[in-house]
C-alpha cells in the first residue's frame, strides 16, 4: 500500500501545492475505515474532518418528514467527501453513512482551519480547490433538476 | 422536330388529347385568378389577361392583344396533379381477427398538363428527385407522374415576383417536357413547337402547322431572352448555401417573426414544397378506417411536435426552417435546389414577405461582416 | 411521360403495414411497456442494431419505435414504449392477441462491428437502454471480438431502470464492466446516486481505441458526449441516436430534418461530430 504522502500528493484535489503545503496536510492526516453500514456523520454534527475517499462508496441522505429518506448523492473511491469543514456553520448538512466497507484518508479540518487563518497563500490554494469540489455538486444538482432523462416530459 | 403552330392549332391539341381519353388540365380563369383546372377546349385558356403581381397581392388585367399565355404563374402549381393535396394511401379493415390493409386500385386517365412553365418543370424536376429518386418513393405520385405529359409554354410575361433567371430555372425551358411552346406576339400571333420527346413528337406530328424558318426560331429566343432582361438578377444565390449556414442566429429572423402570419400560405403555393402528415380517419363502426396523405407546412406547431413537446415553437426558427431548406439544406438532403423562383411564396403572403429581401439582408451585414 | 422522370424508383411498398401480434408484454416503469411482436403470417423482419419501426395502432396512427430486440438468437420484434401520446397509449394498452400494423425497418444502424476490436462504451439514459440493446447482444455473442465493454446506465430513480435483471445478467456471465446510477435514490437503493456523467471519468477504456454508442434524451446524450471528449475518445467515436417527428420513416414526409439531414433516411444513428453542431443551434 502507498504511503500517506503519496496518496494525498497524486490527489486531484491536493495537485499544485508545494512540497511545504503538502507536508503540513499530510500532518493533519490519517488513515480510517468504516464497516458497511457504518454512520460516518449525522446532519447537524459538528463538521471538523473531510476525507479522501480510497476504497469504497458513501452514501448521503436526506431525511424528509413522514417519508423515506432520500438518497441525494454517493461519492466513491478517488473523490473528496465534506466540504463544511471550511465553510461556516461547520455543519454536515446529510446523513453520511458507508454503503460498503470503506477506506479513507480523514484530515483535521480545525487544524487546517488555524493553518489557513494564518497562511492565507495556503487558504486561498485549498479554498480554491474546495470551491471546485462545491461546483461539481451544484452543476450536478443543476443538471438533475432538468430530469435529463427526460421521465416527465408529458 | 419543330415547327410553327397557328393559335388556332391550340385547339387541335386539345382534341387530339380528348380523342385519345385523356385529361387536359390547363390554366384558366377562375375566381379572378388563374388557376389549372380540366378543360374541355383551347377558347377556356386565359385568352387576352394578365396577372400583375407584387408582394402580397394579385391581380388580373386585360391585355390588348389575344394573347393565350400572357401571365405569368397562379396560386396553385402541378403539385395538386402530382403530389395531391389529399389522397387514400390506404384502407385497413379489422376482419378475421386480423388487420387487412388494402390500397385502391389505381386506375387513373393519362393527364397532360398544358401550359407549364420553365419554373413549374424544374419545380416537378425536384419533387421528382425527392419523392421518387430516392431509395423509397411515394407510390401515388409515381403513378400520377408516369401518366403525365408535359406541355411546357416559355415565358415571355413574368410578373414582377418572378426571379427564375436568378435561379436557373427560367425564363425557357431546357429540358423536362414532352413539348414546349414559345408564343410569339410581334408580327403574326404564331407559337413555335418543339418535342423534348417521342410522345411529344408524335402529338406534334398530329397538327396543323408550318415548317419553323430561322426566323421563327431567332423571334422565339427574342422573346425569352426579353423576358430574362426584365427579371434581371434579384436573388443572389452565390454561395446562398454557406452564407444562410452561417448565419443561422442571424438578428433578421427576429425582424421577419415580426411580420410572418405561419400562415402557411408560401409553403401550399409553393411548386416544390412537399412535406405531407398522414391522419388515420375511422369509420363510425370501428371495422375499418382510412390512412390519409395530406399537405402539411413547417409553418405549423404540430408539424415538430414531438412526445409532449415541439422543436421548432417559435414562428423566427419555423420561418428560418423554410427559408434555409429552400435555398440551402435542400441541396445537402437532394443534391437539388429547393426553389425554382416562380415567386409565389412572395405574391401570397398575406403580409408580402419577400424571400429575395430576407436573403439580401442577410447577405448584406455578412458583407459588412467581411 | 416527360424524359427526366427516374425509370429506377425506390420501393413502393414502404407504406404498407404489416399485420404483428402482441404475443408478451411487460411493464417496466408506471408509463412504460415492453411488448413483444410477431407476424400473423409470414417471416418476421429482421432488423439491424439501431433500425427503427413504424408501429400503427388501428384506427389511432402511427409512431417510430426503436427495436430493442435481441436479433443475434431470437426474431420476436421487441418495442419498448413509453405511453406519452395518443399513439403510444393505444399501443401500451395493446393486449396480448392485439394485432398491431408493422412497417420497416427503416433507418441506419450502428456501427457496432466496424468497432470489432476495439473498446466499447454504451451510455443509456432511461428507456434509452432498449435502443441499444441489439447493439449489445451483438457484443455479447461476440464477446471476444472486442476489448473491454463498458456499460454505464443512468435512470431519474430505481424504479426507471428498465430491463435491470437482464443487465445484470450480463455483468456476470460476459465480462462486462456495469456501472448505474440514479438521480435520486431512497435507503433501499443499494447503488450509486448522481448523473450518468459521474460514472465516466473512472471508467476502464482506451480513448484513443474505443467507440462509444449513447442513447438518451438530447441533452443527457450533450452532457455524455462532452464528458467523453474529457477522457480523449474523439467526437467521430462517439455515437448517438437522434429522435425527430416522423410521419412515413423513409425520407417522403419531411417532418423529421435537422437542417442537412433527414433523421429517418440518413439516421437515426450518427456520430457526435455529425449532429454537435446542428442540436447546439436552437430550435434548429
Amino acid at each position: 500500500m502507498k504511503t500517506l504522502d503519496a496518496v494525498i500528493a497524486e490527489s486531484p484535489v491536493f495537485a499544485g501545492l508545494t512540497q511545504e503545503q503538502l507536508e503540513f496536510i499530510v500532518g493533519c492526516a490519517q488513515n480510517v475505515h468504516f464497516d458497511a453500514g457504518q454512520t460516518i456523520a449525522k446532519a447537524g454534527d459538528n463538521a471538523d474532518v473531510f476525507y479522501l475517499i480510497r476504497m469504497g462508496e458513501v452514501a448521503l441522505d436526506l431525511d424528509v418528514p413522514n417519508k423515506k429518506s432520500v438518497r441525494i448523492d454517493t461519492v466513491e473511491a478517488g473523490q473528496v467527501l465534506g466540504w463544511s469543514w471550511l465553510i461556516p456553520p461547520h455543519e454536515w448538512k446529510y446523513d453520511v453513512t458507508a454503503t460498503e466497507l470503506v477506506r479513507a484518508i480523514a484530515f483535521d479540518g480545525e487544524c487546517l482551519r488555524g493553518k489557513c487563518d494564518s497562511d492565507p497563500v495556503l487558504g486561498y490554494a485549498l479554498l480554491t480547490r474546495f470551491s471546485q469540489v462545491l461546483v461539481g455538486r451544484l452543476q450536478a444538482t443543476r443538471f438533475r433538476l432538468l430530469d435529463i432523462y427526460g421521465t416527465d416530459t408529458h | 422536330m419543330r415547327a410553327v403552330l397557328a393559335p388556332e392549332a391550340l385547339e387541335a391539341i386539345v382534341d387530339v388529347l380528348r380523342r385519345r381519353d385523356w385529361r387536359v388540365v390547363a390554366p384558366t380563369v377562375n375566381d379572378k385568378a388563374i388557376v389549372y383546372g380540366e378543360i374541355a377546349s383551347a377558347a377556356e385558356l386565359p385568352v387576352g389577361w394578365k396577372d400583375v403581381q407584387a408582394p402580397g397581392s394579385y391581380e388580373l388585367e386585360r391585355r390588348d392583344d389575344e394573347a393565350r399565355f400572357g401571365y405569368a404563374v397562379g396560386p396553385q402549381s402541378w403539385k395538386r396533379e402530382l403530389l395531391a393535396p389529399s389522397v387514400r394511401l390506404l384502407q385497413i379493415k379489422r376482419a378475421n381477427g386480423t388487420l387487412e390493409p388494402a390500397k385502391d386500385a389505381v386506375d387513373r386517365k393519362r393527364t397532360a398538363f398544358f401550359g407549364v412553365r420553365p419554373c413549374e418543370v424544374a419545380a416537378i424536376k425536384i419533387q421528382d428527385r425527392v419523392l421518387v429518386g430516392g431509395p423509397y418513393a411515394d407510390e401515388d405520385y409515381l403513378a400520377r407522374r408516369k401518366g403525365s405529359f408535359v406541355i411546357a409554354v416559355n415565358c415571355g410575361e413574368p410578373a414582377a415576383n418572378c426571379f427564375c433567371a436568378s435561379m436557373g430555372t427560367g425564363p425557357k425551358a431546357e429540358d423536362g417536357y414532352d413539348l414546349v411552346l414559345t408564343e410569339i406576339l410581334d408580327g403574326t400571333h404564331r407559337f413555335l413547337a418543339e418535342s423534348g420527346t417521342d410522345e411529344g413528337a408524335e402529338l406534334l406530328a398530329e397538327l396543323p402547322q408550318q415548317p419553323a424558318a430561322d426566323a421563327d426560331v431567332t423571334a422565339a429566343e427574342a422573346v425569352t431572352d426579353a423576358a430574362r432582361e426584365k427579371m434581371g438578377i434579384t436573388l443572389d444565390r452565390s454561395d446562398v448555401h454557406d452564407l444562410l449556414l452561417a448565419n443561422l442566429e442571424h438578428p433578421r429572423y427576429d425582424d421577419v417573426a415580426e411580420r410572418c402570419l405561419a400562415c402557411t400560405n408560401c409553403t401550399l403555393a409553393c411548386p416544390t414544397c412537399f412535406c405531407t402528415n398522414v391522419v388515420d380517419a375511422n369509420e363510425l363502426t370501428g371495422a375499418a378506417g382510412d390512412r390519409i396523405r395530406e399537405w402539411d407546412s413547417c409553418f405549423t406547431a404540430q408539424y415538430s411536435e414531438m412526445h409532449g413537446g415541439g422543436t421548432r415553437r417559435s414562428v423566427k426558427s419555423r420561418y428560418r426552417q423554410w427559408l434555409i431548406h429552400k435555398l440551402a439544406t435542400w441541396n445537402d438532403q437532394f443534391d437539388t435546389q429547393g426553389c425554382v423562383g416562380c415567386g409565389r411564396c412572395i405574391t401570397w403572403c398575406p403580409v408580402g414577405i419577400d424571400i429575395r429581401e430576407e436573403v439580401a439582408a442577410i447577405r448584406a451585414t455578412q458583407e459588412a461582416k467581411s | 411521360m416527360a424524359q427526366t422522370l427516374t425509370e429506377t424508383a425506390g420501393t413502393l411498398e414502404a407504406m404498407m403495414p404489416v399485420p404483428y401480434a402482441v404475443t408478451a408484454k411487460r411493464q417496466d416503469t408506471y408509463d412504460t411497456w415492453t411488448l413483444e411482436l410477431e407476424p400473423v403470417d409470414g417471416a418476421p423482419i429482421v432488423p439491424g442494431p439501431g433500425q427503427f419501426n413504424m408501429l400503427y395502432a388501428f384506427g389511432v396512427g402511427e409512431v417510430p419505435i426503436s427495436n430493442a430486440g435481441n436479433f443475434e438468437t431470437d426474431e420476436r420484434l421487441v418495442h419498448t414504449i413509453r405511453a406519452v401520446g395518443a399513439v403510444t397509449k393505444a399501443l401500451c394498452a395493446a393486449e396480448i392477441g392485439t394485432i398491431v400494423g408493422v412497417r420497416g425497418p427503416f433507418g441506419n444502424t450502428w456501427p457496432i462491428k466496424e468497432a470489432k476490436g476495439k473498446d466499447v462504451v454504451i451510455v443509456a439514459g432511461g428507456i434509452g437502454l432498449p435502443p441499444l440493446r441489439p447493439a449489445i447482444y451483438h457484443v455479447l455473442k461476440n464477446r471476444e471480438d472486442y476489448g473491454r465493454f463498458v456499460l454505464l446506465y443512468g435512470a431519474r430513480t430505481p424504479s426507471d431502470l428498465v430491463f435491470l435483471d437482464e443487465v445484470k445478467s450480463w455483468q456476470s456471465n460476459y465480462d462486462v464492466d456495469l456501472d448505474i446510477t440514479v438521480d435520486a435514490g431512497d435507503t433501499d437503493w443499494k447503488g450509486k446516486v448522481g448523473l450518468v456523467t459521474k460514472l465516466i471519468p473512472p471508467a476502464q477504456f482506451d480513448a484513443d481505441d474505443a467507440r462509444a454508442f449513447i442513447v438518451g434524451p438530447e441533452i443527457m446524450m450533450k452532457f455524455v458526449a462532452q464528458e467523453l471528449m474529457n477522457r480523449d475518445l474523439p467526437a467521430a467515436a462517439i455515437n448517438v441516436s437522434m429522435e425527430r417527428t416522423m410521419r412515413c420513416g423513409v425520407g417522403l414526409c419531411g417532418h423529421c430534418q435537422i437542417g442537412p439531414t433527414l433523421v429517418c433516411r440518413d439516421g437515426a444513428c450518427y456520430t457526435w461530430d455529425e449532429v454537435e453542431n446542428l442540436i447546439a443551434v436552437k430550435e434548429l
